[in-house]
């Protein structure tokens, strides 16, 4: 090893308030390199990837740039060296069109024709796909991640960081996504690659780093483990698959949806047209889809935040509940977890046993005559926090001061152990780390054979393959017909799944619903 | 280098509950600074605008008399303010509430019965309650900020109490002043309670606070107007719709200021041009310096209080200005919204140029 590595951390720590979020990590990317972080939610893979672009500084340890020793203040810093950072979040301006969100993110003031051409040079090298003119609202979620992508290459970075970049991407613009990379890595750009999905790191990198409560617990090839093994390197203990018992499609119908169509509620929303199907008891209906073709619009028509215009557009156990909002639907047994944990499906400034009157007053009977019975909230709270293994002090502990995954436990709790009759979940796993996300998944399964009815909007393929009975396809506020899980394939989905808003017209299989 | 706000992960509770109390004390030694900057004797006006009242006996009435309809009126307040619906209007609902029990005593001022009390007191909280519906119609049909709606229905309110007391309700028997008659004796509540000196208002809002806290803290009604000030979605997601909050809170601080409106009046015994005296827009002081919560609301009603019979006292007997007690209450303004905002937030001290300001950081 003749060449210094591109980046080097050694006996990195830092510590928080009761938390020591990393313990002497040491870590070193080569230069063209693609290096995995991997690690559980609270591992410390943000914290780590927050020092290494400047937004935090180490407590000790020191951070090597290409076998000099330096220190990163802010991210103007971590970019002047050449680290560019592609966030799991995008932060772009709706309203603004790509040039313009490119250019509020560069340090220099550079004219707008220049950076025009710039863009189109960088992207022509990478083979991006992107018009610099559109505004952001049209935009699909993986043009959003092109933005992202093609912000921090105009910086010629030597290290690209990618935080869980293909969460929110289809299986063609995976495909993309790692193309690009690939050929990023082979001019020498090191690429510093988190990601949960164990298959794709698999797939892509050279070596990974395994984090695991703040430290490092093993450095692997990838390509010579499989996603299982792992996955278990990275909880500490073997991995359950979840148990899928025999199948009961065999129930009653327990959700109907009759010709639902809502239109936009604000301009960068999605309308919905003519979404019908049915759920049975002990059936898990999933619906695919990439992020903004109306799975939100869905989520909230389901759940009784927008009504229909009939009641007997949606039935739960054959009680009409078109017209009702949230609370009497949840009276009927139809309960919902929506996709964004803090302000939706929990208020952050609320304790988590208020968050519990939130959803559960009425039909786990904490409200009487409009009085609330605080005693059974902190009872019922304390029960979800130890069934569903919540990392927290307690029912008085504030939503928001649990991590993104405990969060989520806790919500899928809430909603599960008011044993709903139908339960609609959006995005169950998301940010959730693997040990978490099989819990959930087991929860699911375990709900179904009691005999409910669930339906889990994802944009997680490999979620819904593994958990699903039957699926459909969201595109365009467009519901695909529903298909036995066992009779689609990923590429069928995929294509069904459109790419992007520009091409809806790819879903050649023309089995979208009348 | 460039300061910047930086949202704090969770407020310190001790600084919530200890900013209001720093904030007055800030705003007293402000005040001496003031004054004596002004060429009078600063710290002996502080003296006598804030504890004069409290260690002279003979003004304890006074203050508990301009207390009442202040934490009347903040009370109701607080309850929007948790929902985040700002409802600056109370002063013309507040009138509105005066014009409502004096209409009733104009039709009944030749009766008695003991009915007579609780109409006016009646007609007052529902007429402050459909004034404050104006602004809730223009906000939930209409997306009219309510900030702007309810401030300017004040001077509608005040045009037409000007009309009604130089026109069709003005005193035959009063030499052509522009006033309602006096209140008959089947019109009025006693002045003080049991010759205790405590004007029954106090006793109002002492009730009215207790009521407030159960509300809030104990019922699904106050858990949605929390929660749909901390997160209306989430709200919205938990079944509770917020055009109905906007109209619950907005009726039901109408109501309260209504009331106090009636009860002023029957302090006052008849409505003049003097009446309105800017209580509906210091109980936003008030609401405020509480913290919206009941009790800090009391002690709040009482700490304003203070300070408009102190700023009497010291006009007597240090001489400054008439503005003195709105100056204060307006730094005190001041005060709890900067501390505040620093409870929330901190300030970070960036030593990096503007151009730094990423997408990202």
């Amino acid at each position: 090893m003749s060449v210094a590595p591109r980046l080097e951390l050694i006996d990195v720590s830092k510590r928080f308030p009761g938390v020591l979020a990393n313990d002497r990590v040491s870590l070193s990317v080569k230069p063209g390199e693609i290096h995995a972080l991997l690690g559980e939610n609270g591992a410390g893979k943000s914290t780590l990837v927050k020092m290494i672009y400047g937004i935090q500084a180490p407590d000790s340890g020191s951070v090597l740039w290409e076998g000099q020793e330096v220190r990163i203040p802010h991210p103007r810093a971590a970019r002047r060296l050449g680290i560019g950072m592609v966030f799991q979040h995008f932060s772009l301006f709706e309203a603004m069109d790509v040039l313009e969100n490119i250019a509020l993110g560069l340090d220099g003031a550079v004219s707008r024709k220049q950076l025009d051409a710039e863009i189109r040079l960088v992207m022509e090298k990478y083979g991006l796909k992107l018009d610099p003119r559109r505004q952001i609202s049209t935009l699909s979620v993986g043009e959003r991640q092109r933005i992202e992508i093609v912000r921090a290459l105009l910086l010629n970075p030597r290290l690209l960081i990618m935080d869980e970049p293909t969460s929110v991407l289809t299986p063609q613009e995976v495909d993309d996504l790692f193309k690009t990379l690939r050929r990023l890595a082979s001019e020498g750009c090191s690429i510093l690659y988190i990601s949960h999905k164990l298959h794709e790191i698999v797939e892509l990198c050279e070596r990974a780093t395994i984090l695991r409560g703040g430290k490092v617990v093993a450095t692997c090839d990838p390509r010579k483990e499989t996603a299982r093994s792992m996955g278990e390197m990275m909880i500490g203990s073997d991995l359950r698959d979840p148990a899928r018992g025999q199948l009961s499609v065999e129930g009653p119908v327990r959700l109907s949806v009759r010709e639902l169509s809502l239109p936009k509620p604000d301009d960068f929303g999605v309308a919905l047209e003519q979404i019908s199907f049915q759920v049975k008891g002990g059936e898990i209906f999933g619906i695919a889809g990439v992020a903004g073709n109306g799975q939100n619009e869905l989520l909230e028509a389901l759940c009784g935040e927008h009504l229909a215009d009939l009641h007997t557009t949606i039935e739960v156990d054959g009680s009409p509940v078109g017209r009702s909002g949230p609370s009497g639907r949840r009276k009927l047994g139809l309960c919902s977890v929506p996709e964004e944990r803090n302000g939706h499906a929990a208020i952050g400034a609320f304790s988590l046993s208020d968050n519990a009157i939130l959803t559960a007053r009425s039909r786990m009977g904490f409200e009487n005559q409009g009085f609330i019975h605080k005693a059974g909230a902190d009872e019922f709270a304390a029960n979800v926090i130890k069934t569903f293994a919540v990392k927290t002090l307690g029912p008085d502990a504030l939503a928001g001061s649990l991590s993104g995954g405990n969060l989520q436990k806790y919500v899928m709790g809430r909603e599960i152990m008011q044993s709903p009759g139908v339960l609609v979940v959006s995005q169950p796993t998301w940010g959730v780390d693997a040990g978490s996300a099989a819990f959930i998944h087991q929860a699911l399964i375990d709900l179904a054979a009691q005999g409910s009815a669930i339906v889990v909007i994802s944009q997680d393929l490999d979620e819904l393959l593994r958990l699903c009975d039957r699926l459909s396809v969201i595109n365009l506020g467009k519901l695909s017909t529903p298909r036995p899980v066992g009779d689609v394939s990923v590429q069928e989905l995929g294509l069904l799944m459109g790419g992007s808003h520009a091409t809806p017209a790819n879903s050649a299989g023309g089995i979208h619903a009348a | 280098m460039r300061l910047r706000l930086e949202k704090r992960l969770e407020p310190s509770r001790a600084m919530l509950v200890l900013t209001p109390v720093l904030s007055v004390i800030a705003i007293m030694l402000l005040g001496i600074i003031i004054f004596d900057g002004l060429g009078y004797d600063g710290p002996q006006a502080v003296w006598e605008l804030f504890f004069t009242p409290v260690l002279d006996v003979y003004k304890w009435r006074d203050v508990a008399s301009k207390a009442a309809p202040l934490i009347i009126i903040a009370l109701g307040l607080s309850l929007g303010n948790q929902a985040k619906i700002w409802n600056i209007g109370a002063e013309g609902q507040y009138i509105l509430g005066a014009i409502g029990a004096a209409g009733v005593a104009f039709v009944t001022q030749s009766m008695t019965g003991f009915w007579i009390i609780p109409l006016m007191i009646l007609v007052g909280m529902v007429l402050g309650a459909i004034y404050a519906a104006v602004p809730a119609v223009l906000r939930t049909r209409y997306g009219v900020s309510e900030v702007l709606s309810s401030l300017m229905f004040v001077y509608v309110s005040l045009q037409l109490l000007s009309y009604l007391i130089t026109g069709p309700w003005k005193d035959p028997d009063g030499h052509n002043f522009p006033q309602t008659a006096q209140l008959t004796d089947a019109q009025l509540l006693p002045h003080e309670l049991w010759d205790s000196g405590i004007p029954p208002g106090l006793l109002v809002a002492l009730i009215g606070a207790v009521i407030f806290y159960i509300i809030v803290s104990r019922t699904v009604f106050g858990f949605s107007v929390r929660a749909i000030g901390e997160a209306p979605h989430a709200a919205r997601y938990g079944g509770f719709s917020s055009n109905g909050i906007v109209w619950a809170t907005l009726m039901i601080s109408g109501a309260m200021a209504g009331l106090a409106g009636v009860l002023e009046l029957m302090q006052l015994t008849r409505l003049n041009l003097g009446y309105p005296s800017g209580y509906g827009f210091t109980a936003i002081i008030v609401s405020l310096l509480g913290r919206s919560h009941p009790v800090g609301v009391f002690i709040a009603g009482i700490v304003l209080a203070i300070t408009y019979v102190g700023g009497q006292v010291a006009q007597t007997f240090v001489h400054v200005p008439n503005a003195t007690a709105g100056l204060f209450q307006a730094l005190l303004l001041f005060a709890i919204l900067a501390s505040d905002l620093l409870v929330r937030y901190r300030i970070r001290i960036s030593t990096t140029s503007p151009s730094t300001k990423g997408a990202h950081s």
